[in-house]
């Protein structure tokens, strides 16, 4: 554990999720000589961005209790007549209980997408690591250029494409551009050669295991950290993708709960009823996500953690 | 033997970044703007239509549950410059476009400009409605043509005073008739403690109707050439008048639609709005306190004696160049547009304002609202949208000169400039914006 806090984190991103993690387990102060003003900072800047973090998710969760009178006039950061129940009653009753159908469809993109794109990218950064072929490093590299395009900046032209194969307004127009994870393929490969050895990949193959099978049963197992890093990453990225549904989907039996939500924000003017159901529907949907993190957070450490060990 | 292959690897990026790029750019808009037939298509028709009026699938229900051969299909989606409009550009772009579309008429110039519209003249019955509706709807569709018409109007936003009628009788103060009365109206107000209203810096479609009011024009296109005309001498006595209004500390300034702005009005702190119809559903969802209170009067004049009245919002149905049912699609926009039951159905599920002569006396219309203390308040709509003067142009890149003169606005309220250079600076701004975009343009 010293060891691993002791060496230094090259990337930005990677070092500010190590902190992160830090703060989580509650591991105070980063060595055993750090002064004590260094620390109270360190402490404060903590303090400050948690606060920052929860104060809109504590906001949320209490002006979902309120009526649509009290939001308005009532403190925003405390309580007044509790009425969560009703306004998740009512707005899941609302368009003929549309919104269910968006948490549905949340999940299906979410769940499903995030699975096969871990299941692709696995195998993708595993073949990359542990096979040798011409133009390996070529694809590698175009690859990682893919993690350089901004997922919004594909919308457009995938809208084109997908018109002239006219899957537009399909579920297939969010699913299949979700199951490409080029940040995973990196991932996935940098752990496959430091976790595979090469002389189980033998050993397999000397007792007969075919290589699929040496993937699914070997690899697979050895790679979950990685490979559970890459699913929450798709996952809460397909969840909170808006552009690419904003553009692909018109039927309102498609949306994801984010479109959905944002579909009617915009209509609170003609139907105020909506502005309490946009509260109480972002309630629901942050939930499942606070539960796949609950769950599979101890992979995540691991993963992480283990991609900077070596 | 490693360096080649990076080479190859940034060509192969560089070859594909280049095919994407083109194929962003290559695709062309539209196909110029010769009238389609409107011939009826023989069998069953199913039409897509996509709008941001909420409750439009109910409405629809009741054409589709007579109209067995032409079938509707509702896309709710958010609204235009939420997201709609860009995604009607693009699916004009990539050849699948909707039948129909809800746009607004200060975006139909837009549209029109990149020739995303299909001309509806060519179907007879489109031509013959013309008298049905209130004549500046008209104007707003036809877009300065004679024979041409590129959408149906929906519904119309004619502007009038909402007030604080318990606040104005308690204290005296009587309901301002002109401008010039609702500034020593302002003044008694303000030493009450209260202001007379809200300016906002961000809604400047409002402003454009205080203007429209005022008989001022923004835009004008002679059928070749664009003018524009954001500090003609109307819309320069509006902006120095609401001007004088913030220097004097008469008006508060708060960002508009926020929780702060409702609160203002819930509390009893600003006494009136000069809004457009709609609004009237927008202060009793902001401030359900103050239920009973309100009343409405016509807009305050320029002069006294006038009857000019301005106008915020309203949409039109159209269908996009390359339509293919533009029989069915219009017979469909003119049922939902004039006909008693549709018009009701749409007022009740989305407090939409008619656009027709007719739908202006519907019975929904005739009854005296609670909120409002039991007033009649779309008597005064009816009579205001009779006053809208009819021949209010927009501009073909409002998103732009909305956002230019708000940037202005929002300036002049924290003290740096004025009202008036906003518009100085729009005006320039939007003389660029046309070129850039090849629009022709005088100035």
């Amino acid at each position: 554990m010293t060891a691993e806090t002791l060496i230094p984190v090259p990337t930005g991103q990677r070092a500010e999720r190590e902190e992160r993690r830090r703060s989580r387990r509650g591991y105070r102060g980063t060595g055993p000589k750090q002064s004590p003003v260094s620390r109270a900072v360190a402490m404060t800047v903590m303090v400050v961005f948690t606060l920052y973090t929860l104060i809109p998710l504590w906001w949320l969760v209490v002006a979902s209790s309120k009526s649509r009178g009290q939001l308005l006039t009532t403190n925003g950061l405390w309580f007044a007549d509790f009425n969560l129940f009703k306004n998740i009653g009512d707005m899941l009753a609302y368009g003929d209980g549309i919104f269910g159908r968006w948490m549905l469809n949340s999940i299906l993109y979410a769940g499903v997408g995030g699975f096969l794109a871990t299941l692709l990218a696995g195998m993708c950064g595993y073949a990359l690591a542990k096979y040798r072929f011409r133009g390996r490093e070529t694809l590698f590299n175009v690859v990682l250029g893919g993690v350089l395009v901004p997922a919004t900046a594909l919308a457009l032209p995938l809208f084109l494409l997908f018109s002239k194969v006219q899957l537009t307004d399909t579920i297939w127009a969010v699913l299949l551009p979700s199951i490409v994870s080029p940040f995973g393929v990196y991932l996935s490969r940098i752990f496959a050669a430091a976790s595979v050895p090469d002389e189980l990949m033998e050993a397999a193959r000397l007792d007969g295991s075919g290589e699929l099978r040496t993937f699914f049963t070997i690899a697979v197992r050895l790679m979950t950290p990685a490979l559970v890093t890459v699913f929450l990453f798709q996952f809460v990225a397909i969840w909170n993708n808006f552009f690419l549904p904003l553009i692909m989907l018109r039927s309102t039996e498609l949306f994801p709960v984010t479109f959905g939500l944002y579909t009617w924000n915009t209509q609170i003017n003609q139907v105020p009823e909506l502005r309490t159901f946009v509260l109480s529907g972002a309630f629901l949907s942050i939930i499942p996500l606070v539960v796949t993190f609950l769950l599979l957070q101890r992979y995540w450490r691991n993963g992480l953690g283990s991609g900077s060990l070596k | 033997m490693r360096y080649p292959k990076r080479i190859a690897a940034i060509a192969a990026l560089a070859v594909s970044a280049t095919v994407a790029l083109a194929g962003c750019s290559s695709s062309s808009s539209g196909s110029g703007d010769t009238a389609a037939a409107c011939a009826p298509t023989k069998g069953k028709v199913t039409l897509d239509f996509t709008t941001w009026v909420p409750g439009m699938a109910d409405v629809v229900k009741l054409w589709n549950d007579k109209n067995p051969d032409i079938q509707v299909k509702v896309q709710e989606g958010p609204n235009g410059n939420n997201g709609t409009y860009k995604n009607f550009f693009n699916e004009v772009k990539a050849g699948n476009a909707p039948d129909l579309g809800q746009v607004e008429y200060d975006a139909l110039p837009n549209f029109r400009v990149q020739n995303a519209l299909a001309d509806l003249s060519a179907c007879s019955a489109v031509v013959k409605a013309k008298s049905d509706f209130v004549d500046w709807t008209w104007n707003q569709v036809s877009l300065g043509s004679d024979k041409s018409v590129y959408g149906i109007p929906q519904d119309s936003g004619p502007m009038a005073l909402f007030y604080r009628k318990d606040l104005f009788e308690k204290n005296g103060i009587a309901v301002p008739k002109t401008w010039d009365e609702y500034k020593e109206a302002a003044k008694k107000i303000r030493a009450l403690g209260g202001y007379i209203t809200n300016f906002s810096q961000t809604d400047i479609n409002q402003f454009a109707g205080f203007v429209w009011q005022a008989g001022g024009q923004w835009f004008a296109n002679d059928g070749k050439d664009w003018t524009v005309d954001l500090t003609s001498s109307e819309s320069t006595k509006v902006a120095d008048y609401w001007n004088g209004l913030i220097k004097d500390g008469l008006v508060s300034t708060v960002p508009a639609w926020t929780d702060e702005w409702n609160n203002a009005y819930n509390s009893g702190q600003a006494w009136t709005w000069n809004s457009a119809v709609w609004g009237a559903n927008s202060i009793s969802s902001g401030a359900p306190d103050t239920a009973g209170d309100w009343a409405v009067a016509p807009s305050p004049q320029w002069s006294a004696g006038d009857d000019a009245a301005g106008n915020w919002g309203g949409s039109s149905v159209v269908s996009f160049t390359g339509s293919k049912h533009l029989y069915e699609a219009t017979k469909f926009a003119l049922w939902l547009n004039t006909s008693d039951e549709a018009l009701t159905a749409l007022n009740k599920a989305a407090n939409l304002y008619p656009a027709t002569k007719k739908g202006l006396k519907l019975p929904a219309l005739q009854q005296g609202v609670d909120f409002y203390g039991g007033q009649k308040i779309y008597d005064v709509f009816a009579q205001a949208s009779s006053q809208v003067k009819p021949d209010f142009t927009w501009g073909p890149t409002m998103t732009q000169t909305y956002a230019d003169v708000s940037d202005g606005f929002k300036g002049a309220v924290s003290g740096s400039g004025t009202l008036t250079d906003a518009l100085k600076s729009a005006q320039e701004s939007t003389i660029k914006a046309l070129k850039a975009q090849s629009i022709p343009v005088k100035g």
